[in-house]
């Protein structure tokens, strides 16, 4: 395996009962890179997130990690090795208050986590550095509010501070603009190109002009196979793509239904 | 600070109760509301809906009831050693349970404490239906007699205040705080590296040892251990109990214990003795359909979240 790049799947494909999501994808992300993928809406996006996060297991294929093979290892163990992802729909913890949030992602590295006997204040020594970090997402004002009362976008910023806390080698973000007004998405995708600096992001969106603006490299995918690869002007210059995204409204039954399908347990 | 009054009020209420109420009543208030208290660790801080809990009650109080009698160790060390039996036996369920949410868990437990029901049902050393009765009190450290209720009252205090605090400390702890997050989004912990089985399976545990506890102080309290102490119904019971009193909050299953023995003992003596299952069934309801945060958790609501940052 070639050492320049974080992540690489080969032939990997998923199968739900009768229906194939993923069909031998082969993914190369390159180290330090942003890694989008797009589609349109059932092309097995998310159902790949799932299963280079664990939480699906491939049905065939394999999975490398820095040359490791990670085909079968837990979800829990994936982030421990440096890839930790977003969800699609906010994944925040929303009767923590937003500091709590991020504290409780700084807390897995300390070993302390299993200590029932010990007081939370030991974890008043990580406030700091939460602040830091919702700071560097524009949260620092809001760090004493309970999450559920944020703003969506706000959630979603929070989820990638959180994200953060772990200082991971790869972040899977899934749509992290997704639902989001104008000035949002740009303040995210502003702290995306920030976070990218000594990390790998390998990211899922839909919003085109995200992509164009940070992605230095794009796959796409159609009903679960990879269409093309290439930067952005090259793969927006292919017609297949277009077609992809356009559309000849033969199929529009079929992306529903996997649609549903990938919706994470 | 409002909360550490309220405590700290409570505490003198429990101080000069018995000079008002019979020891003997406050005493199984009090083992009824550490099981509670236990039961709610996995319930409303887990999320878990245990349904065999009664295996770790019933466990406490035979290991302690047989150790008091036929080794004649001292009571502190019998409850210490059922507390620990229980623990044992929390750890084996959990490990068999923790993975299976939901109704599963639920089954699984229930399976469980029935298993553990007829081997004590079987076993030659409980009694059998007449349970394993003349348990001694004992003396404290080998000095203090336990036998006067009003020394035993102020023991069993001391013991369910060490079971709460254990309950308090776990619920605010740097895992506790993992547990919530758990709770409130368990796909999410999980790929913040956290194995969220194990903290279940500990969670568990924790909660078996202090259910194990309160069955351990109570064999002493009634001199008696008995099969209704692993019974399903036991495990049912502390359901009501902590849905009575408000799930998730700290001194509701508490309250829930209070009320329930109360009527207990309000109705077993009187005529309604033979309506009291159906009494307390319609109470389930009730407080179900109408009152889904329980005592404390209503009153947790009018006085807008102040007793207690926890909240529901």
């Amino acid at each position: 395996m070639s050492a320049d790049y974080v992540l690489q799947t080969s032939n990997l494909v998923k199968e739900f009962k009768g229906f194939t999501a993923v069909d031998g994808v082969d993914l190369n992300v390159e180290r330090g890179s942003i890694h989008a993928l797009i589609g349109p809406n059932g092309a097995g996006k998310t159902t790949i997130f799932n299963l280079l996060t664990k939480f699906l297991i491939p049905t065939r294929g394999t999975i490398h990690y820095n040359g490791r093979d990670i085909t079968r290892v837990r979800p829990a163990a994936i982030a421990r090795l440096g890839v930790v992802r977003s969800f699609q729909i906010s994944a925040v913890f929303p009767q923590l208050s937003v500091l709590e949030n991020v504290r409780v992602a700084l807390q897995q590295k300390e070993g302390i986590s299993f200590c029932f006997w010990r007081s939370e204040r030991v974890l008043e020594r990580l406030d700091a550095r939460a602040l830091e970090l919702l700071d560097a997402v524009g949260l620092a004002e809001f760090a004493r509010v309970r999450t559920v009362d944020l703003s969506y976008g706000r959630k979603r910023a929070l989820e990638i501070a959180t994200t953060l806390a772990l200082d991971p080698e790869l972040m899977l973000l899934d749509e992290p603009t997704q639902g989001m007004g104008h000035e949002d998405v740009d303040r995210v995708a502003d702290l995306i190109k920030k976070v990218s600096r000594d990390r790998t992001i390998l990211m899922v969106e839909h919003n085109l002009h995200v992509v164009s603006k940070l992605a230095d490299r794009i796959t796409v995918l159609q009903r679960g196979a990879v269409l093309t690869e290439g930067g952005y002007d090259e793969v927006s210059a292919d017609p297949r793509v277009m077609e992809a995204y356009l559309g000849t409204s033969v199929d529009d039954g079929e992306p529903e239904t996997s649609l549903k399908l990938e919706v994470p347990a | 600070m409002r909360i550490n009054k309220l405590y700290l009020s409570l505490l003198v209420l429990a101080l000069l109760a018995p000079l008002v109420l019979y020891p003997v009543f406050l005493m199984k208030v009090l083992c009824y509301g550490l099981f509670a208290c236990a039961f709610n660790l996995v319930l409303g801080y887990g999320g878990l809906l245990s349904l065999g809990h009664a295996a770790f009650l019933g466990t406490g109080a035979y290991t302690t009831g047989y150790l008091a009698t036929r080794v004649g160790l001292t009571p502190e060390l019998a409850i210490l050693a059922g507390t620990a039996a229980a623990a044992a036996l929390g750890a084996l369920f959990g490990k068999l349970s923790v993975k299976r949410g939901g109704i599963y868990f639920g089954m699984i437990t229930l399976a469980l404490a029935q298993l553990v029901f007829f081997f004590y049902l079987q076993a030659p050393f409980t009694g059998g239906e007449d349970g394993m009765q003349g348990i001694p009190r004992g003396e404290l450290f080998g000095l203090l007699s336990l036998e006067d209720n009003l020394t035993l009252y102020y023991f069993v205090l001391a013991v369910f205040l060490l079971g709460f605090w254990v309950i308090h400390r776990t619920v605010h702890s740097p895992f506790g705080q993992v547990m919530k997050a758990i709770r409130e989004n368990e796909a999410r912990a999980m790929s913040l590296g956290y194995n969220t089985d194990d903290f279940k399976w500990l969670l568990f545990t924790l909660s078996a040892a202090v259910a194990g506890l309160a069955g351990s102080t109570k064999a002493l309290v009634f001199q008696l251990a008995s099969l209704n102490d692993a019974h399903w119904q036991m495990s049912g019971e502390v359901v009501l109990m902590t849905l009575l009193g408000g799930v998730g909050t700290i001194l509701g299953p508490l309250a829930g214990a209070g009320v329930i023995v109360t009527i207990q003992n309000q109705l077993s003596g009187g005529e309604l003795g033979n309506y009291i299952h159906m009494i307390m069934g319609a109470i389930f309801v009730i407080c179900v359909l109408a009152f889904r945060s329980g005592i404390v958790g209503e009153i947790q609501k009018l006085a807008g979240r102040g007793f207690s940052r926890q909240g529901r």
